[in-house]
């Protein structure tokens, strides 16, 4: 296409979106995402890289000659209005498929409304409730905390440890994980010792930490939360003089946790995905073109460090994107039926092959183990 | 004994800033009957302020005072948009307006500052001091520290200065103190400025443990208000002990009991006593002269 072409093309498409009815060429897309709101350090970076890549897609054209007009809402974390924008996006807005639900108590409350009207749905929150059992039309980009607890188990076991204290947010992250690991850890060989937990918006976890001190046999501590808890914890871990080994989950996965934990982080290990070490990829590791072209468009359009949130939408849009492609059509039925056809795709949190049993499509190996170093910077310990 | 001074310094800590708060709660409660529930966005505006200042440079100790300043203006304006319009409104109706100014000050925090969770550096090093084995952070030193200079300093307020004697008389009896002169607005408008400014110095002293963000004075001015009740609501020292006391509960509750429930047996025990004693450990009961 040459340069007159496509320039024609973006002022049709600006032209269309001022005309604010939908353009018969226009492919409508909702998302309802938390960017305002307790998680909003979630769903901020989410919006910001759908605003950013739709922008990015139509300019190149669009998907076969068609512009995506993205519908967004904000359900400041309130799974009820989430729910509300949900019935919006299909009744009034007429969208062909939706991105979003931030948290995995938004996409539960939102679920229903697209497997009623069949509209495809691409959650980005972590919980496994989301794809599992599989529903027809509901998909998610992010690892689930299961695959975070198998992980760190298995980095465990590697190391000799057997015996831990999980210490976990009382959150529904923290709460949901909690579950996970537990249901896990036998089937891993790990045992825990002690299970200590903590509110979300706690300042001062020593009380829990010193109780896992006094328990017999601790060998490792894992604290399975996100947001300020796990800070806080890192900090007063360092402050009791902790020595024992301990593990982070993906949800601290953030340059924030590390500003806040300070120095008390480093030997931290967590489970992340590769985009948080996109330099430190092997050449030719498939993931790495991937990840540092949208780590350097991200940060250059944004100005803020990348996180692994904007990560889960970026993929979310891309596996849509070429679903649609591969459609051919705007129909939702179809479309529904290329996103659980994904086969290979490369996206920021590993390689996606989806199948009608699993509409999730990641492994374990898209997980890399991490070890936070000299209060800045993640390195691969595996 | 190590476990147990443990939980006694984090009980402390933490109880030192719910103290500060039930302090803000009872200074403008007794001046004018209102319970400000924006108490807690206060701490929050502190803390905030600090760390966007000390952001952009400003020396710290700079920004602080500032922040200080910036608050207490918000303060005023609390009182003198706010509350000062609707004088003689039942105290329901002033309880939902600081309820709605909180909620206004959040939001504008959101915009204003971000929505990121932040933390100051410590002002004397994050290397803790062992007390009979049990750690503890210079900063809560700080914490404990500043929450005991406020007290002495506003009893010093109260007793022996003529403005304080005048905050006095005006809780004691508001239509006497007018007759002789004072300025019920003045000395209102004093009060609001005065809790904004315990409530910054809480959140700056408070911002290198806890962190700051702009979500934090709703669950603080919860934790503030039941410690104000616990000590009796009107009585410096009662916030004071209630405020401790509701740290202790929490750091032995979630030591001693179980972590899931820490929250719930410090609310458990603020029940009970309230039950045995309805005016608080050191209020006085209301009595109706006629």
């Amino acid at each position: 296409m040459t340069k007159t072409t496509s320039a024609a093309l973006g002022g049709l498409a600006a032209l269309a979106l001022m005309a604010g009815a939908a353009h018969a060429e226009a492919i409508k897309i909702g998302a309802v995402l938390s960017a305002t709101g307790p998680a909003a350090f979630l769903g901020d970076p989410e919006q910001k890289t759908l605003d950013l890549y739709v922008k990015k897609i139509n300019e190149a054209g669009g998907i076969d000659g068609k512009t995506i007009e993205l519908v967004t809402y904000d359900d400041g974390g309130d799974a009820n209005k989430a729910r509300t924008f949900a019935e919006r996006l299909v009744e009034q807005d007429e969208v062909v498929a939706v991105i979003g639900g931030t948290t995995t108590g938004t996409s539960m409350a939102m679920i229903p409304v697209f497997e009623d009207n069949e509209i495809p749905f691409i959650s980005l929150a972590g919980g496994i409730q989301i794809v599992d059992p599989v529903k027809p039309f509901t998909f998610k980009t992010p690892h689930t905390d299961r695959m975070a607890c198998e992980k760190i188990f298995a980095d465990m076991k590697a190391r000799g440890l057997a015996k831990i204290a999980l210490a976990s947010g009382t959150g529904g992250f923290g709460a949901s994980m909690r579950e996970q690991c537990l249901k896990v850890a036998p089937a891993a060989g790990i045992e825990i010792v002690a299970d200590e937990t903590y509110g979300p918006k706690d300042t001062d976890m020593t009380p829990q930490i010193t109780k896992i001190r006094g328990t017999a046999g601790v060998e490792a501590v894992l604290n399975a939360d996100f947001g300020q808890g796990p800070a806080v914890f890192t900090r007063n871990y360092a402050q009791l003089g902790m020595t024992l080994p301990l593990y982070q989950s993906h949800g601290v996965a953030s340059k924030q946790f590390i500003e806040l934990a300070g120095p008390a982080a480093d030997g931290a290990r967590l489970p992340a995905a590769a985009l948080l070490v996109a330099d430190d990829l092997a050449a030719d590791d498939p993931q790495k073109p991937v990840v540092t072209e949208y780590r350097d468009a991200f940060e250059a359009a944004t100005g803020q460090p990348v996180s692994t949130f904007g990560g889960h939408a970026y993929d979310g849009l891309m596996i849509l994107k070429e679903a649609i492609d591969r459609a051919d059509s705007a129909d939702p039925g179809e479309i529904r039926d290329q996103i659980e056809a994904t086969k290979g795709f490369v996206g920021t949190a590993g390689v996606v092959t989806m199948s009608p049993e699993n509409h999730l499509g990641l492994d374990l190996s898209s997980f890399r183990m991490l070890a936070i170093e000299n209060g800045c910077c993640w390195v691969i310990v595996e | 004994m190590q476990e147990f001074l443990q939980f006694i310094f984090s009980g402390l800590t933490v109880g030192a800033v719910y103290a500060l708060v039930a302090l803000g709660f009872t200074i403008i409660y007794n001046a004018s009957e209102v319970v400000n529930f924006a108490q807690g966005e206060f701490v929050m505006l502190g803390g905030m302020t600090t760390v966007f200042l000390a952001a952009a440079g400003v020396p710290l100790p700079l920004a602080a005072a500032l922040a200080v300043v910036a608050t207490v203006a918000v303060g005023l304006a609390l009182y003198a948009f706010a509350i000062a319009p609707v004088r003689g409104a039942s105290t329901v109706t002033l309880i939902i307006i600081t309820i709605g100014a909180s909620i206004l000050i959040r939001g504008a925090a959101q915009v204003i500052f971000d929505k990121q969770v932040h933390r100051l550096p410590s002002f004397s090093g994050d290397a803790p001091i062992t007390l009979a084995g049990a750690a503890i952070l210079p900063q809560s030193f700080w914490i404990l520290g500043g929450a005991a200079v406020i007290v002495v300093g506003l009893k010093a307020f109260f007793e022996h200065t003529l403005t304080g004697k005048a905050v006095l008389a005006a809780a004691a009896n508001s239509l006497a103190a007018e007759l002789v002169g004072i300025s019920l607005r003045k000395v209102v408008g004093l009060s609001f400025a005065l809790s904004a400014a315990i409530g910054a110095v809480g959140g700056i002293l408070a911002a290198p443990i806890t962190f700051t963000s702009y979500d934090m004075g709703t669950l603080l001015a919860l934790k503030g208000f039941a410690a104000a009740m616990l000590g009796g609501i009107g009585n410096p020292i009662g916030a004071v002990v209630g405020g401790l006391m509701v740290g202790l509960l929490e750091a032995f509750g979630a030591g001693y009991v179980s972590s899931s429930y820490k929250d719930g047996i410090a609310f458990l025990v603020i029940l009970v006593v309230l039950f045995a004693m309805p005016q608080g450990l050191f209020g006085r009961a209301k009595v109706e002269r006629v």
